[in-house]
């Protein structure tokens, strides 16, 4: 018996059931209830005033930006829009939320019940509800942790920044298809233009509930929260690990509890928190100090009006339009502003393909931004057109235009300029190529010779190769490598 | 005549009398009878001085200070008053001295008043007597073994002992009505929304509403002018332009339909003489061609309880700021948890901490709906009620406060019986809608001590949200056949007789 249970239990395949609350800020310019600018980076506690310090007697007002950035959320994610939506007091004692409570959305959200596809398959999006971030602690001394520190600083900066905070349904199964969905939601996100999804800077914060159970079941197990992933890659990591932690304790006939785990980033682990059974109860109740959310009829048709062409079916249009791979389109999305860029150049291109366009952007123009460290917007896409028309052309060779892009880039000169102030343009007339190609073969006579006397294709095209070179050293490397081949090819025939 | 803050102001506009004679009279009744009375946290002699001189000198360089110019007034010391410390009368914000104006306070002093102090209060406004003070109790003006009243204690006091011609309060469950029947004035909580809370410090948010004291009806609808009104600053106020009220005071009440509330008003915690009040004061709305009809609101018999859920909870999620992290008290602990609860244990009476633990009973999990749940459900059915009831009628009446004012200490060892006190006036404030309390007739308390004086009486005017033009029409017309006649609550105690024109009378 013991045998066969053992052959069970290592043959048992495990699914990972994974949903993904991801808490992404809003980039209004002013916090959820007052009129401080929501800036990251600023001087500790600079953008605060009575309300979001929490100081007695200030009152909340609702920034009608934010509520217009989550119906543009619910335009993106399929999500369906109550009539009326309310918040509510979230109650717990923490020193960087200033009224020791905060204000959330509970029972009734903003938004509802929608989707996102993630290549190919969709993930449930169960609630979209704005709430306010809290403000930043940092814990000197002890380990870091706020029971042992010696002495804690509060920055209240982010204390009231707006929040939405997108809670998917357990669709997902995979650590991959859990970075995939975020980085479908992070673009879709971006392209509408409601946060800047910054993980470093934390506007965009994930916490992850995972659990296993084996292939073809059904039922979920129990699952545990991973708080506060801060990258893809600790995502991934997370995920994973805990899929192995959660299977490995099945495996061995224990079982799963439900808690709240961190991610250990350095360890490569997870570590328990406080368990669920000795939460918090957070006794909600409605906020009373404000009014119930009711987004007008005018308020929707705007938003609709004003929504962007979405990740997805842009991907779909360049791919189809543009005869690029899906990958190439992948790209280009998923850097802020480079399909737009992308998009600009191929609108004033004179010569060349929007192939051309991508690919230059995919590989060049990437790697030179990635280098500097700038946005796609400090770029002018006519300049990478006229690159593209001069190479299309005949103009300038393509390795040519490599420095050209790359020179343009850095002295924001056009590419042209570039290439006449070098002298740079290719050698195309036949009648002067010809001239040269003639001269060098009379001083070659003897390779000319050889290779025309040689059997071996190696051999010739080693002979061929260096004549070439030697035209093209004549030439100061501007013949036109086309013309010159041919030119060849009909003289040593 | 009395000294009315129309009449101040109006003289002072006029220079009949300068903003500053009119201050220092005050400051001479403060002198004279504030040790006794104790209705100041704070009394800002100095930056009333300098106020007074600018109104002067507005109204010498041919400037309208405003509605209130030069008129004294007294703030609650829960409102929120910019370098100015603002306690509500708890240890917990020692120290604290806000950075900012309530909006009242702004408009107020827009309108030309000048700021005279800031009064006692029941710590945080809980509680019926101003007892619950980290300071120390308010007496009433009438009778100095009595309590005013409270919350707003110390702004009723204020006025029925001639320190300040106007005050603002706050009513929760009738911090404003009980304390002014008490001490002999007018005093209103208008309808939810209709005056900013912004500045106010919070009690229980869906609740609580700033109203003003005064010696006369027609004071009062002066101030409620000056402070109400939309105000963006805080979510729940009234959009829409607040009606006008002195215009129309003097309309009379001719025709109108006014409800007795007869489960408020003929219940057995009711003092006869309060009853005989309410019943006088509704014969001569009669008189003056009203018709008055007994109504049922059965419902406001649980307004109590309900109360006493809502109120609570949202007073445990509002006062859970006070932590000692960012300002006012903080008592140190090993590590932050035990700072937090060290600083809510020295800094918080025990009343407060009492209703911190209702409420926060009232909203933990499990209890939700058989508690909060279900006094939200108890406040829409009042408001149902109470709906029904403005069908049919215009205004109610009832009595503000059970009895006439008790004697200090009577209450305090009973907080069920102290609570009581706002059986009357809680209906309204859950249901969102205005009363005012106007005062009619006086009593001598039954098995008081000898040499006990008549005690005021305050008979309440209910309305529908909204409904203050006619509330107030009632309540002048109440005023003016009240015993003593035309202008109510001659101001309590040693008073000087008669204004004067000279300083330091």
């Amino acid at each position: 018996m013991a045998g066969v249970r053992e052959m069970t239990a290592t043959t048992t395949r495990w699914e990972t059931v994974i949903g993904l609350e991801v808490h992404c800020e809003l980039s209004t310019t002013s916090k959820l209830f007052c009129g401080c600018p929501n800036e990251f980076g600023d001087e500790p506690n600079t953008n605060v005033c009575p309300v979001c310090l929490g100081l007695p007697g200030s009152l909340p007002v609702l920034n009608e930006r934010a509520v217009e950035f989550a119906l543009r959320v619910a335009e993106a994610l399929h999500l369906h829009v109550p009539e009326r939506s309310i918040f509510s007091r979230k109650n717990y004692f923490y020193p960087d939320m200033p009224k020791n409570y905060q204000t959330s959305q509970y029972d009734e959200p903003i938004t509802i019940d929608g989707w996102l596809d993630v290549d190919g398959a969709r993930v449930g999006i169960t609630r979209a509800h704005l709430e306010e971030d809290t403000g930043k602690s940092l814990h000197v001394g002890g380990g870091g942790r706020i029971h042992d520190a010696e002495y804690s600083l509060v920055d209240y900066n982010r204390a009231g920044v707006p929040l939405l905070e997108i809670v998917s349904e357990p669709d997902i199964r995979s650590a991959e298809q859990a970075k995939r969905y975020v980085e479908e939601l992070r673009g879709t996100l971006l392209a509408i233009g409601v946060s800047d999804v910054k993980m470093e800077e934390g506007s965009l914060r994930i916490d992850a509930n995972v659990s296993v159970r084996p292939e073809g079941s059904s039922e979920f197990g129990t699952r545990a929260e991973i708080k506060n992933l801060n990258s893809l890659r600790s995502l991934v990591r997370a995920v994973e690990f805990e899929t192995r932690r959660q299977a490995g304790l099945l495996e061995s006939g224990e079982r799963v509890v439900q808690e709240t785990r961190h991610w250990d980033e350095d360890g490569g682990r997870t570590i328990s928190g406080r368990s669920k059974e000795e939460a918090h109860d957070y006794r909600y109740f409605p906020e009373p100090d404000l009014v119930p959310v009711a987004p007008t009829d005018a308020m929707r048709t705007e938003v609709r009006a004003t929504m962007p062409e979405l990740p997805a079916a842009r991907r779909a249009r360049l791919i189809a339009e543009w005869g690029i791979r899906d990958e190439d389109a992948r790209v280009l999305l998923d850097v802020p502003g480079l399909a737009d860029y992308a998009e600009r150049a191929v609108a004033a291109l004179k010569g060349g393909t929007p192939k051309d366009v991508a690919n230059w952007v995919r590989q060049d123009v990437l790697a030179f931004l990635n280098d500097r460290g700038l946005a796609p917007a400090v770029l002018t896409p006519e300049m990478l057109s006229e690159l593209v028309g001069l190479v299309a052309g005949g103009t300038i060779s393509r390795g040519q235009a490599k420095d050209v892009l790359l020179e343009s880039m850095e002295q924001e000169q056009w590419p042209d300029t570039i290439v006449r102030e070098r002298g740079l343009a290719q050698v195309s007339d036949a009648g002067e190529l010809g001239t040269v190609v003639d001269a060098v073969l009379a001083r070659e006579a003897a390779t000319v010779e050889q290779y025309r006397a040689s059997a071996d294709d190696k051999d010739r095209k080693k002979k061929r190769n260096a004549l070439m070179g030697q035209v093209m050293a004549e030439l100061k490397g501007k013949g036109n490598p086309r013309l010159v081949d041919q030119l060849l090819d009909e003289r040593l025939s | 005549m009395a000294d009315s803050a129309i009449a101040i102001a109006a003289d002072v506009r006029s220079r009949r009398r300068s903003a500053r004679d009119v201050l220092e009279q005050h400051l001479a009744q403060i002198d004279a009878r504030e040790r006794d009375v104790h209705a100041f946290n704070l009394v800002t002699a100095d930056a009333a001085r300098a106020r007074a001189d600018e109104i002067d000198a507005a109204v010498a360089r041919g400037d309208n200070p405003g509605p209130l110019a030069g008129v004294p007034l007294a703030l609650k010391d829960n409102l929120c008053t910019r370098r100015v410390p603002t306690t509500c009368s708890s240890r917990i914000l020692a120290g604290w001295v806000p950075p900012y104006d309530a909006t009242v306070v702004q408009r107020v002093h827009a309108a030309g008043a000048v700021v005279v102090g800031k009064t006692n209060l029941d710590e945080f406004a809980m509680g019926s007597s101003t007892e619950n003070s980290a300071f120390g109790p308010t007496r009433n003006p009438h009778d100095l073994a009595r309590v005013p009243g409270g919350s707003s204690g110390g702004s009723a006091a204020a006025v029925a002992a001639g320190f300040a011609a106007l005050a603002l309060g706050s009513d929760t469950g009738g911090s404003v009505r009980q304390p002014a029947a008490l001490c002999g004035v007018v005093g209103v909580k208008p309808t939810y929304g209709a005056v900013s809370r912004y500045g106010l410090i919070a009690f229980a948010s869906s609740l609580d509403q700033i109203g003003p004291f005064a010696g006369s009806v027609a004071d009062a609808a002066l101030l409620l002018e000056v402070v109400g009104g939309h105000d963006p600053c805080d979510s729940t106020s009234i959009a829409s332009p607040a009606p006008a009220l002195l215009a129309d005071l003097d309309r009379g009440v001719e025709g109108l339909r006014i409800g007795i509330v007869e489960e408020l008003t003929d219940s057995d915690g009711i003092q006869s003489d309060v009853r005989d009040s309410v019943e006088a004061a509704a014969a001569s709305l009669i008189d003056a061609g009203a018709k008055t009809e007994r109504v049922q609101v059965p419902s406001t018999m649980y307004g109590l309880s309900a109360y006493y859920l809502i109120a609570p909870a949202e007073a445990s999620s509002n006062l859970a700021r006070y932590d000692g992290v960012r300002y006012g008290l903080r008592v140190d602990g090993a590590d932050v948890s035990e700072m937090n609860a060290n600083t809510r244990d020295a800094g918080f009476g025990r009343e407060v901490k009492r209703r911190i633990m209702l409420g926060t009973y009232a909203l933990s999990a499990g209890y939700y709906d058989a508690y909060y749940g279900q006094a939200q459900r108890v406040r829409t059915l009042i408001m149902r009620e109470f709906d029904r009831a403005y069908d049919r009628f215009d205004a109610l009446l009832a009595p503000t406060a059970p009895t006439v004012a008790f004697e200090l200490g009577a209450k305090t060892a009973d907080p069920l019986t102290m609570y009581l006190n706002d059986v009357c006036t809680i209906p309204t404030n859950l249901a969102g809608h205005a009363a005012m309390s106007v005062p009619y007739g006086t009593a001598v308390p039954p098995d008081a001590p000898g040499g006990t004086p008549a005690l005021p009486i305050g008979v309440q005017v209910l309305a529908p949200a909204r409904g203050e033009p006619v509330m107030f029409r009632v309540a002048r017309a109440i005023e003016q056949a009240a015993p003593g006649g035309g202008d109510s609550a001659a101001t309590a105690g040693e008073r000087s007789a008669e204004p004067t024109n000279g300083r330091g009378a």
